[in-house]
C-alpha cells in the first residue's frame, strides 16, 4: 500500500537531482546536452510556459489524494490541444521517457506517481466542453473540464451527468479510472457512460475508440476498445476527449434518513428495495462508528447506529410511490421512522453528515491519515462481509468507520491512521489485504471504483486470475511495447 | 390588486467563461461564447416563482431587453415556472449601448401597463456589475424599494424585506407596489428540468419595442475603451536587503 521510492531510468543525473530538491535554484541548471534537447524540443511544442521545471508544480503533479507518497515526475508539459500531445508523445516515445496524464489530481490510488520519473502530461488547458447534442442526450469534453463544470454548462438544458464520485473530478480522469459514485445504483457507472474516446498513444498516435465524432447511442461495431481504455488508469494512452451519456435532471428528489437496530437490518433493507424495483437514485450505508464520528464532527444528533441515507428521483406521483414502498420495506425490518427532506436546502443538511464522512473520520483522531478501502461484493454477501470485516477492525484495534455505496454491494472503510507509527501502518496493510481477500471470497473485487493504482497490483493477479492478467500484459505490450505510458500502474 | 410580479431576467456571458477582450479594444468577445442568464437573475425568478407555488401572488411575467437571443433566457424563466414573457426588441448598436437607465425606463413602463404588484430584478448584472437597474427603476416610478434582499415576506400590503448591507442584516417594511432586488442569499435557483422546458415551449412571450412603450433608449454614454486587466508578471527574487531597497527605489515605490 505504502511504496518505496524506486530510483531507475531518470531523466536527471543525480547531481541535478540535488539541485532540484533546494528551494532556491537557478533558472537552467547545468544539463546534459540531451536533457537540453528534450526541453527545448518540448518548449517549442507547447511553448516556453507550457512547460515547467519547478519543483513546486513538479511535486504538486506527482501526488494524489491518496496516502501514497509523493513522487514527482522529471517535468510537467501543459499541452493546449490534442495535436500538441501527440507531438509532446512522439518526443518522449523517441527518447523512451515515462509519460504520466494528470487530471485533476483527485485520484485514490497513486495513479499520478512518476514512479519512474518521466513527463507528466497536464491537461488542464485543454478545459472545453465542445459538441453537445441535447436532443440526444450526449456531449464531449475535453480533459480540463470537471464534472461539476460541465453540470454547471448544461444547467439550462434541462440534462445533468449524473456520475458523482465525490470529488470534483476530471471527466476524462474518471473515464481512465472508471470512476463511480453514490448514484451508480440508478445511473451506472463510467463504464456505462462513456459513448467514445479520443486518445493519444505512447507513440503519438490518435486513436478514435468508437471512430471519430460518432455517438450512437449503442454499437455492435467491432471490438469495443472504448471500454478497453475506460478503467485503464492512463496505462494505454492519454485521454484527449470523452463522449459522456447525459440523463434529464429528474423533476423532484426527496432524501431520507433511516436507522436500524444492526447492520444486517440494514443491509438486507437495501436488498429488498432493489428487489422490489424501486429505482432509487442513492443508497448509503453509515455504520454506528461513522455516525458517531459524523454526530461530534457536524454537532448533529443522529442515532448512533447502522444508518441508511436514501435518495429517490422522479416525477412527484413517482416519488410518492417508491418512497410508500421503502418505507413499508424498512419498518418491515426494525428500521426507524424517516426523516425526509424535499426542497434543496434541507436536502443538503440531510446529507451533510454522509457529505463530511471523510473529514469526520480524520476528526476522530486529529493529526492522522485516511486510507479508504474500496471493496465490492455482490448484495447478498453485503451483511457477511461487513459483520465480518467490523469483527476484523475490533480484534485489531483500528479505527475504520464504514461508508459505503452498498446498493451496488460497494463500501469503504476509512481507515484512519498515524503515518509516523509503523507498527499501526503494517496492522492496516494486513487489514486491507485480508479485507481485500475476503471481498475475492465472496465472488466480489479489491476495486469497485478507486481502482488498482499502486497499491492493488498483487490483488488485481488473485482476483483475475493468472490468464487474465497475461492477456493484459499482452494488450498493454501491444499498445505500448516500451512501457512508457504511466509505468508501475494496474500491471 | 392584481396579483402580478414583474421579473427582469437579462443575457450576459455565462460566468464561468475566460473574458477575453476584442484586439481593437472596442469591447468583449461575444460571438460563439456561452451566455446565460445572468445568476442574480435567476434568483429573481426563483424568488417569483416560489410566492406563486406558495399562492401569494398570482401571476409571474418575465421581461427581457435585446436580440432574438433574449428570446432563450425568457423560455428558461418560463420553464423555471413563470406563466409568460415579454421580449423587448433592442437590437444593433441600441443593444450595444443600452445601460441601466434605458432598462429601468422600459421596467417602469412595463410595471404600469402589466399593473404590477412588485418588480423583482437581481442586484446586478455580472457583465457591468452596475447595480443601478432597480434603484432607477423604483425612482422612476416613485415606489419603494427593498434592494439585496436575502429575505422576503409578504405582510398583508407591505412587504418585509431583511437586506445584506455592510454592517449585517437591516430589516425594513415596505408598502407595494415595489421593486426589490435579489441579493445571492435569497434562496437556491432551481435547475430547468427537461419536462418544464418542454412545458415552456408553450407559454406565450410578446414581442413589443421600445417605441411602442414610448420609452426613448438613446444612451448618455459612450464606452471609449476596453482593456484586459494588467498581465501579472513574473516576481523577482533578491538577495539582501540592500538590493530589495534598491529595487524599490528603482521600481518608485519608495
Amino acid at each position: 500500500m505504502l511504496l518505496g521510492f524506486r530510483p531507475s531510468l531518470r531523466l536527471l543525473s543525480p547531481r541535478l537531482q540535488l539541485l532540484q530538491s533546494r528551494s532556491v535554484q537557478s533558472e537552467h541548471p547545468a544539463t546534459s546536452a540531451a536533457v537540453d534537447s528534450v526541453l527545448s524540443a518540448l518548449r517549442s511544442i507547447c511553448g516556453e510556459d507550457g512547460v515547467s521545471f519547478g519543483a513546486a508544480v513538479r511535486e504538486q503533479h506527482g501526488r494524489d489524494e491518496s496516502i501514497h507518497r509523493c513522487c514527482p515526475p522529471d517535468v510537467v508539459v501543459f499541452p493546449r490541444c490534442v495535436e500538441e500531445v501527440s507531438e509532446l508523445a512522439k518526443v518522449c516515445h523517441q527518447h523512451n521517457l515515462p509519460i504520466i496524464p494528470f487530471g485533476t489530481g483527485t485520484g485514490l490510488e497513486g495513479g499520478v506517481s512518476a514512479v519512474k520519473g518521466g513527463v507528466c502530461f497536464s491537461l488542464r488547458n485543454m478545459d472545453q466542453v465542445l459538441d453537445l447534442h441535447p436532443e440526444d442526450f450526449d456531449v464531449t469534453v475535453e480533459p480540463g473540464v470537471t464534472r461539476k463544470a460541465l453540470n454547471s454548462h448544461l444547467r439550462d438544458t434541462g440534462l445533468w451527468f449524473p456520475v458523482d464520485p465525490g470529488a470534483d473530478a476530471s471527466l476524462c480522469g474518471m473515464a481512465a479510472t472508471s470512476a463511480s459514485g453514490t448514484n451508480a445504483v440508478r445511473y451506472g457507472t463510467m463504464r456505462e457512460n462513456v459513448l467514445n474516446l479520443e486518445a493519444v498513444l505512447a507513440d503519438g498516435t490518435v486513436l478514435h475508440t468508437a471512430g471519430k465524432g460518432r455517438r450512437p447511442r449503442k454499437t455492435a461495431a467491432g471490438y469495443n476498445l472504448t471500454n478497453l481504455l475506460v478503467g485503464s488508469e492512463g496505462t494505454l494512452g492519454i485521454i484527449t476527449k470523452a463522449t459522456l451519456r447525459l440523463y434529464g435532471i429528474p423533476e423532484a428528489m426527496v432524501s431520507a434518513v433511516c436507522s436500524f437496530p444492526s447492520v444486517q437490518a440494514a443491509v438486507d433493507s437495501t436488498v429488498q428495495i432493489l428487489q422490489a424495483g424501486v429505482p432509487i437514485a442513492r443508497i448509503e450505508f453509515l455504520d454506528d462508528v461513522m455516525m458517531d464520528a459524523c454526530n461530534r464532527f457536524s454537532s448533529l444528533s443522529y442515532a448512533v447506529s447502522p444508518t441508511l441515507f436514501l435518495e429517490f428521483h422522479g416525477s412527484e406521483r413517482s416519488l410518492e410511490e417508491q418512497v410508500l414502498t421503502a418505507e413499508d420495506i424498512t419498518q418491515s425490518n426494525g428500521g426507524s421512522d424517516f426523516q425526509w427532506a424535499r426542497d434543496a436546502g434541507s436536502r443538503e443538511r440531510l446529507w451533510k453528515a454522509r457529505h463530511d464522512a471523510w473529514y469526520a473520520a480524520l476528526a476522530l483522531r486529529p493529526g492522522c491519515k485516511a486510507y479508504a478501502t474500496d471493496v465490492c461484493v455482490p448484495l447478498s454477501r453485503l451483511p457477511q462481509i461487513i459483520v465480518e470485516t467490523k469483527q476484523d477492525l475490533m480484534e485489531n484495534r483500528l479505527t475504520g468507520p464504514i461508508a459505503g455505496h452498498v446498493g451496488d454491494g460497494n463500501f469503504h472503510c476509512l481507515m484512519v491512521v498515524e503515518p509516523s507509527d509503523p507498527e499501526e501502518l503494517h496492522r492496516v496493510h494486513l487489514f486491507t489485504e485480508r479485507l481485500a481477500r475476503r471481498a475475492l471470497a465472496l465472488d466480489g473485487t479489491c476495486t469497485g471504483e478507486h481502482g488498482v493504482g499502486l497499491g492493488k497490483r498483487a490483488l488485481l493477479c488473485e482476483e483475475v486470475g493468472p490468464e487474465a492478467v497475461k492477456v493484459m500484459q499482452r494488450l498493454k505490450d501491444s499498445l505500448d511495447p516500451k512501457n512508457l505510458m504511466n509505468p508501475g500502474k494496474i500491471l | 390588486m392584481s396579483g402580478r410580479v414583474l421579473v427582469g431576467v437579462k443575457r450576459v456571458i455565462d460566468y464561468a467563461v475566460k473574458i477575453r477582450v476584442k484586439p481593437d479594444n472596442s469591447c468583449v468577445v461575444t460571438d460563439g461564447v456561452k451566455h446565460s442568464m445572468n445568476p442574480f437573475c435567476e434568483i429573481a425568478v426563483e424568488e417569483a416563482v416560489k410566492m406563486k407555488e406558495k399562492k401569494l401572488i398570482k401571476e409571474v411575467v418575465v421581461v427581457s431587453c435585446g436580440p432574438q437571443q433574449a428570446m432563450e433566457t425568457i423560455r428558461t424563466a418560463l420553464a423555471m415556472g413563470a406563466d409568460r414573457g415579454i421580449h423587448v426588441e433592442v437590437t444593433g448598436k441600441d443593444y450595444e449601448n443600452l445601460g441601466p437607465l434605458q432598462v429601468s425606463k422600459i421596467m417602469a413602463a412595463l410595471a404600469k401597463k402589466e399593473d404590477a404588484l412588485l418588480v423583482i430584478l437581481g442586484k446586478q448584472a455580472i457583465d457591468d456589475d452596475c447595480n443601478q437597474t432597480g434603484q432607477m427603476t423604483a425612482a422612476l416610478l416613485d415606489w419603494p424599494q427593498g434592494t439585496f434582499a436575502s429575505e422576503l415576506s409578504m405582510e398583508g400590503d407591505k412587504i418585509k424585506v431583511v437586506r445584506e448591507i455592510d454592517g449585517g442584516l437591516e430589516t425594513v417594511k415596505i408598502n407595494t407596489p415595489a421593486v426589490i432586488t435579489a441579493d445571492l442569499r435569497l434562496n437556491t435557483p432551481r435547475y430547468a428540468t427537461l419536462p418544464n422546458i418542454m412545458k415552456a415551449k408553450k407559454k406565450k412571450i410578446a414581442n413589443v419595442k421600445p417605441a411602442d412603450l414610448g420609452v426613448d433608449i438613446t444612451s448618455r454614454l459612450e464606452v471609449l475603451r476596453v482593456d484586459e486587466p494588467p498581465q501579472r508578471e513574473a516576481g523577482v527574487k533578491v538577495e539582501t536587503v540592500d538590493d530589495l531597497l534598491a529595487r524599490l527605489k528603482e521600481a518608485g515605490r519608495i
